[in-house]
């Protein structure tokens, strides 16, 4: 029993010699994207989800419990998006590092969130308490995210600090260089309505003053009924919608059976890095939303 | 527009240098033109120079304007620092996270389940058929926190019935560390084993109505008790986790609280990971090692348990919710040393050795995110003498049909057939509710 002790010990240090980067969990695409753009290679980098995968709706997998457990900084949504598997990593893997504290960093709790129910109830579907938790679609709000994170990276991590701010410089330079030309491009789209599948565009379509007249579920988190579904087919023929608007993940069914009826085009966009071949990183995922969108109005 | 004729120019004075000098008083007029042209010259330079830097300032400062605007949006959606506001700080702000499960069903056996018998397993804990009829299933609250910045705990209270009486009990009461280094964490207080699959998941996580045989006869549909638990995860790609557990011994497949009350030892190791981005899987094996005073089923004595455990998942695209199949399969080898004194007549004390199986198969398919139906088989196998001897394997085969409003509420159907014994055969229909109110929970894979 001693020797196994003295086994374990030792198996243990050996494992603890090498003093390596950081090691970084993010939850979803976008926030892997954006650590990449602020740490370059100076950490390591393990993405729980993919685009193909509803972020609602991930199970607490072994894989994940795996890597949670190496992580020094976990990178997520919150707002409760990630409720339903990451509070069960995190007690599952036993690392208290990224319980709370600066081992957690929280994409909404740097920014101000939008629909912030006034009323809690069940009953009016999976509703976050804390607002929308999809910001990823806000350039402003990445940029103040992107900040927040090179200060809480370099915080972790002092020794790679001038990486950090470097890297956050030469990333504020270019995202706020893009800024202005996705302004122009997207000008046309101004006052446009649409119709979506879950309400998740919300900060996207705020930005570029795109109206939300419809969503296909009926309630959030609820899959879209057809009933819900003949009832939007009026309103989006008489508001002339200019789209019918999903995310990679989603079930395009939905989507395609409205578009038929009313002639309006059903879009399916990234909605987050790697959702299509374009959006290969945050730019790209900007730039193929807005392709996207600009061939609708043809 | 500048630059050409400022070229003309430049080049006019080497012309003028080229020429000869000469007395007349042409030349001296043409010198001083010149001289006057050079001085006109540097004029517009010098306006030029000055007309650049004016622009260059301009693009500056429109520059600087173009980032302040974006500072100031960037800054405008940037969460403020938040305050604690004396509303805030109310005595409710730190209350427990609260989540409730209500339960029911109504059940039809076509055998009457006061004439159950499971040849070579007795009925213990609450592995048996259950009752006819509607009935409260399991209703539980949970309560849990954070309770420092070293320990969380959490409380699971259930409510059920009994013979029609209403009975509450701690199912769950116990606290984790949080911050022990190296992965290791340490539990303390009642709790659910971690041996095997199912036994740590609470029943409303289950795909069927009921546990599967094996749980219901080598551990009662549940092992819970009083106790310590250590488990450590590897930090390695493979999901690795080792662990072990004292308990007290009260609950069955224990009793009597034997060893000066840390009657059972357990230990477990399980094994996960993923094979590319659709398929999971988890496998494990455990040992419950046992002395038993008197337990509910009447044994004395040293007990082994192994359980070896495996479940895997396929989702398309890795979204299990939306569809999929889960396949599960446990396997029990029980293996006891002891006697047996039947409560009925406590005089007559017979040696029980022996060994015992069970397990379980299970495919769930997940149609969509509103339905999924499942199939399981169950199977027992007695031991040849002893006691409990039988010639008889309990075998069950089932069959369920769930549709989940959300993912907050379901209503379940399921048939079963089962062959409990040589003479009988039950069929039974149930059909089950199912709602978490509440905190958002998060399951275990």
């Amino acid at each position: 029993m001693k020797a196994l002790i003295w086994a374990a010990l030792l198996l243990g240090s050996a494992w603890s010699i090498p003093a390596p980067a950081l090691n970084v969990f993010a939850c979803e695409p976008e926030w892997g994207a954006l650590t990449r753009e602020l740490a370059g290679d100076a950490v390591t980098l393990d993405v729980a989800t993919s685009a193909l995968q509803d972020v609602h709706q991930i199970e607490a997998k072994p894989s994940l419990i795996a890597k949670m457990r190496r992580a020094d900084l976990v990178v997520c949504s919150g707002a409760e998006l990630e409720a339903g598997w990451l509070p069960q990593l995190i007690r599952q893997s036993g690392n208290s590092k990224v319980a709370s504290g600066p081992g957690s960093f929280m994409a909404t709790d740097q920014v101000v969130t939008l629909d912030k129910p006034s009323e809690l109830d069940r009953a009016a579907g999976d509703v976050h308490p804390q607002g929308n938790p999809h910001v990823q679609l806000d350039p402003y709000r990445v940029l103040a995210i992107a900040k927040a994170l090179a200060a809480r990276l370099a915080q972790l991590d002092p020794g790679n600090a001038a990486v950090y701010t470097q890297r956050l410089a030469d990333f504020s330079t270019r995202w706020q260089a893009a800024i202005p030309n996705w302004e122009a491009r997207a000008a046309p789209l101004k006052g446009r309505k649409v119709v979506v599948h879950h309400a998740s565009w919300v900060y996207l379509l705020t930005w570029l003053g795109v109206e939300q007249i419809g969503t296909l579920e009926p309630k959030p988190g609820v899959p879209p009924t057809s009933g819900h579904l003949a009832g939007l087919i009026e309103i989006t023929k008489a508001q002339s919608a200019l789209a019918i608007l999903s995310a990679a993940y989603q079930d395009p069914k939905a989507g395609e059976w409205l578009a038929e009826r009313t002639g309006v085009p059903a879009l399916v966009l990234p909605f987050t890095v790697g959702g299509d071949d374009q959006a290969k990183d945050l730019f790209g995922l900007y730039d193929a939303t807005l392709d996207r969108l600009l061939g609708a109005l043809k | 527009m500048l630059r050409k004729p400022l070229l003309l120019l430049t080049l006019l004075p080497a012309l003028a240098v080229g020429a000869a000098p000469s007395a007349d008083p042409r030349f001296d007029a043409l010198d001083a033109r010149i001289a006057a042209l050079e001085a006109n010259a540097q004029v517009l330079r010098d306006q030029a120079a000055a007309a650049q830097a004016e622009a260059a300032a301009a693009r500056a400062e429109l520059q600087q304007m173009r980032a302040e605007q974006s500072q100031s949006k960037v800054a405008a959606v940037a969460a403020p620092v938040p305050a604690m506001s004396a509303s805030n700080a109310n005595g409710n702000a730190f209350n427990p996270a609260i989540s409730m499960i209500l339960t029911g069903q109504y059940a039809h056996h076509s055998l009457d389940p006061e004439n159950y018998q499971r040849s070579g397993f007795p009925l213990v804990g609450e592995g048996g058929p259950g009752e006819q009829g509607l009935k409260l299933g399991e209703s539980e609250i949970s309560l849990s926190a954070n309770i420092d910045d070293k320990f969380y705990g959490q409380m699971t209270l259930a409510f059920g019935s009994e013979d029609g009486e209403t009975e509450v009990g701690i199912e769950e009461a116990y606290i984790d560390t949080l911050a022990l280094p190296g992965g290791l964490s340490l539990r303390a207080g009642r709790f659910f084993s971690n041996i095997g699959y199912l036994n740590s998941h609470h029943a409303h996580t289950d795909a069927f109505v009921d546990r599967p045989l094996a749980y219901q006869a080598f551990v009662g549909n549940q092992y819970g008790d009083d106790g310590v638990q250590l488990r450590w995860v590897a930090p390695t790609d493979l999901y690795v986790e080792l662990g072990g557990e004292l308990l007290r011994g009260d609950n069955y497949p224990s009793g009597g609280a034997d060893n000066d009350g840390v009657g059972v030892q357990t230990a477990f190791a399980h094994l996960g990971g993923d094979v590319g981005i659709e398929n999971s899987w988890l496998a494990g094996i455990s040992v419950l090692r046992s002395d038993a005073v008197a337990a509910e089923d009447g044994f004395s004595g040293e007990q082994t348990l192994y359980l070896a455990d495996a479940t895997w998942k396929w989702a398309p695209r890795g979204n299990t919710k939306d569809g999929g199949v889960t396949l599960r399969g446990e396997y029990f080898f029980d293996d006891r040393d002891g006697v047996y004194v039947d409560a009925a007549a406590p005089e007559l004390v017979q040696a029980w050795r022996g060994q015992r199986r069970g397990a379980y198969l299970e495919g769930v398919y997940r149609i969509n995110r509103s339905w999924d139906t499942g199939y399981r088989y169950d199977r027992l196998w007695a031991d040849q003498d002893g006691p409990q001897a039988s010639d008889h394997d309990p075998v069950r085969n089932s069959l369920m049909l769930t549709w989940r409003n959300s993912e907050f509420s379901l209503l379940r159907l399921q048939y079963s057939r089962d062959e409990p014994n040589a003479d009988d055969s039950d069929n039974a229909i149930y059909l089950q509710y199912q709602a978490t109110l509440g905190a958002h929970g998060a399951h275990k894979f």
